[in-house]
């Protein structure tokens, strides 16, 4: 029994801990806002609910319950902020006129009137 | 002195030495850097890398927090933790967050007396209301001493 | 030999120096507050790793929250750019070189990171470890030894704090901050009204986070945390309702009429504390005074005094200081 909970417990670290690297990777790769965000807020989300549930098999195994109760409280708490962060930071990106890169906004007859920096310089290498 | 040993020696030194490099990039940007708030969070990197650097003078391998635990609940001696340094530590942030606080309220009276953040555009301000000043002053003592003279010359 | 511990320790030490490079590198202020929010929460997890876990409470709530929040403040009402500087500066190079190598000359000769025999490990400290359970009856050598064996420090530094805040009321805390609320507010209040995730989401954390808050005061003897901790996350809940909803309605509830009094009451408290066990007969703040018979149970009443006074002085602090920062506008 306890040596399944082990597995499990690192079987889930390691998951989450592949989302948060992916998580890392896509910050760094995606072309604009929007999709780094979206990529931001894996790590947010799965990464850090994968680990804290291995941490809290791990808790079980031992029989700490009282971390067990603590680690719980922490994910439903990550549950809430970290969607609704990642959401108030999009809205506001978007109501301040930050437009996002589209697929037709790449061609070079249809420049999109607003375009940051990072986006321009994207399509500059594409060409 | 062999290679093992000389790496033993990096690793144990690691944390000192980042601690040294931090507070020189600190005290680099407090004195180099002409933007106030710049300068402020310059000063706070130098008091982090103070802290950093007692808090692992404080950390004994193989310890645990200085949080004493009921000795039936473990088999052995238990190792705790130099708790000194985060007790000097932890006033030494809070009251470093109030300093600081301090130093941001004196930046928005400098931008609201000046209209500028930057160290050189204050001393060029300053200098200007100085030489204006200068020039009132001499002003008025040429006109002083001109009256006098009339006033002698009256006499 | 390398393990676990170091191990991660190296990487974090890794993360924090080159944050700090990029935190001196890039002029655009905005992002060196943020990056400042980021070095102060990579701070955290070190000193949890280092053990020091009442430190990395303290710095992820002051470091990563208050500080950045009052940061923000401040570039709101000065600027967030900062100028190219026309000429390097060689001679300030210079002297930082010249002193970071005299630094590092003198870590040669000391003893290696996790060293039990360093000289830090002083006789003083055996005896807190020792006999602080005993002696006063808490748990977290942390919590006694700040509220009790030190107890003079601390007051120390609660004055400090106390100080700062005077100091920057008169700085900042005359007519245009407190008067007559703005009839039109500004653009980004009133997107934020139109929106029901932030707001709804916002509602659900702050009755936890000001409960959190006195867990932590509450709980300090026996965990990580106390006054110091407390104070700050409770004004964090209040500075999280007044920048989703209202700041006038932040105030209203949190009056400055009330706030202010109250971080001078904190003060008292420690130092009425202090006055106290004179009259019982002790020393100041000398707490076995309080019950002669069983000193760890006077110990125990005097360091939750103690820790009281501080938690209201430092939660009244952190509003006045952002209410004062952010209420400020812009010249």
């Amino acid at each position: 029994m306890s040596l399944l909970l082990d597995c499990l417990s690192w079987l889930l670290i390691l998951t989450g801990g592949t989302f948060c690297l992916l998580g890392g990777i896509g910050l760094l790769r995606m072309p604009d806002f929007y999709t780094r965000t979206h990529a931001a807020s894996l790590p947010d989300t799965l990464g850090v609910m994968g680990i804290l549930g291995g941490l809290i098999l791990q808790g079980v195994n031992g029989g700490h319950w009282m971390s067990v109760i603590k680690l719980s409280l922490i994910i439903v708490f990550i549950l809430f902020t970290g969607p609704i962060a990642t959401h108030a930071l999009t809205r506001t990106a978007l109501s301040h006129g930050h437009a996002p890169v589209l697929h037709e906004n790449r061609l070079p007859e249809q420049q999109p009137v607003k375009k940051d920096s990072k986006a321009g310089r994207k399509r500059g290498r594409k060409k | 002195m062999s290679w093992t040993s000389l790496i033993d020696h990096a690793i144990g030194h690691y944390n000192y030495w980042v601690c040294v490099v931090l507070m020189m990039l600190g005290f680099y940007i407090v004195i180099a850097s002409g933007n106030l708030i710049k300068k402020i969070i310059g000063l706070n990197l130098f008091q982090t890398a103070v802290i950093m650097f007692y808090i692992s003078m404080g950390k004994i391998d193989g310890g645990t927090a200085p949080i004493l635990v009921d000795p039936e609940k473990v088999s052995g001696p238990v190792v705790y933790t130099n708790p000194l340094p985060s007790v000097l530590m932890l006033t030494a942030i809070v009251v470093g967050v109030a300093t600081s606080a301090l130093g941001l309220a004196l930046v928005v009276r400098i931008k609201e007396a000046y209209g500028s953040i930057e160290e050189d555009e204050i001393l060029a301000a300053d200098r200007a209301s100085d030489a204006k000043e200068q020039a009132q002053y001499a002003a008025s003592a040429a006109q002083a001493a001109k009256t006098e003279a009339a006033q002698q010359g009256h006499a | 030999m390398i393990t676990m511990v170091t191990l991660i320790d190296l990487v974090l030490f890794t993360l924090l120096g080159i944050t700090a490079i990029a935190m001196l590198r890039i002029r655009d202020l905005f992002a060196v507050v943020m990056l400042s929010g980021i070095y102060s929460l990579v701070s955290a997890v070190i000193f949890t790793d280092l053990d020091a876990v009442d430190v990395a409470f303290t710095e992820a709530s002051v470091g990563a929250g208050i500080s950045t929040i009052l940061m923000l403040g401040t570039l709101a009402l000065t600027s967030t750019k900062e100028k190219t500087p026309r000429r390097q500066s060689w001679g300030a190079l210079l002297i930082v070189l010249v002193t970071g190598a005299a630094l590092m000359y003198g870590t040669v000769d000391m003893p290696a990171f996790g060293d039990a025999a360093s000289p830090i490990n002083s006789p003083v400290t055996d005896r807190y470890i020792t006999a602080s359970g005993e002696e006063t009856g808490v748990p977290n050598i942390v919590t006694s030894v700040l509220a009790s064996y030190r107890g003079y420090d601390t007051m120390g530094e609660t004055t400090v704090i106390f100080t700062a805040a005077i100091a920057v009321l008169i700085l900042l805390g005359s007519a245009r901050t407190t008067d007559a609320p703005v009839t039109p507010r500004p653009a980004t209040t009133r997107s934020l009204e139109l929106r029901p995730i932030l707001r709804a989401g916002a509602k659900l954390l702050i009755g936890p986070i000001l409960l959190f808050a006195f867990y932590v005061q509450f709980h300090g003897d026996f965990g990580p945390g106390g006054g110091f901790q407390a104070g700050v996350i409770f004004a964090a809940g209040v500075i999280l309702y007044a920048l989703i909803f209202d700041m006038d309605r932040a105030r209203a509830l949190f009056r400055p009429a009330v706030t202010r009094p109250l971080i001078a009451l904190g003060v008292l408290i420690y130092a009425g504390t202090g006055i106290a066990t004179l009259f019982f007969g002790g020393n100041f703040l000398g707490y076995s005074a309080f019950n002669p018979h069983h000193p760890a149970h006077g110990q125990e009443l005097g360091i939750f005094l103690v820790e009281l006074g501080v938690g209201i002085t430092v939660s009244n602090v952190m509003m006045t200081l952002f209410f004062t920062f952010c209420g400020r506008r812009r010249p």
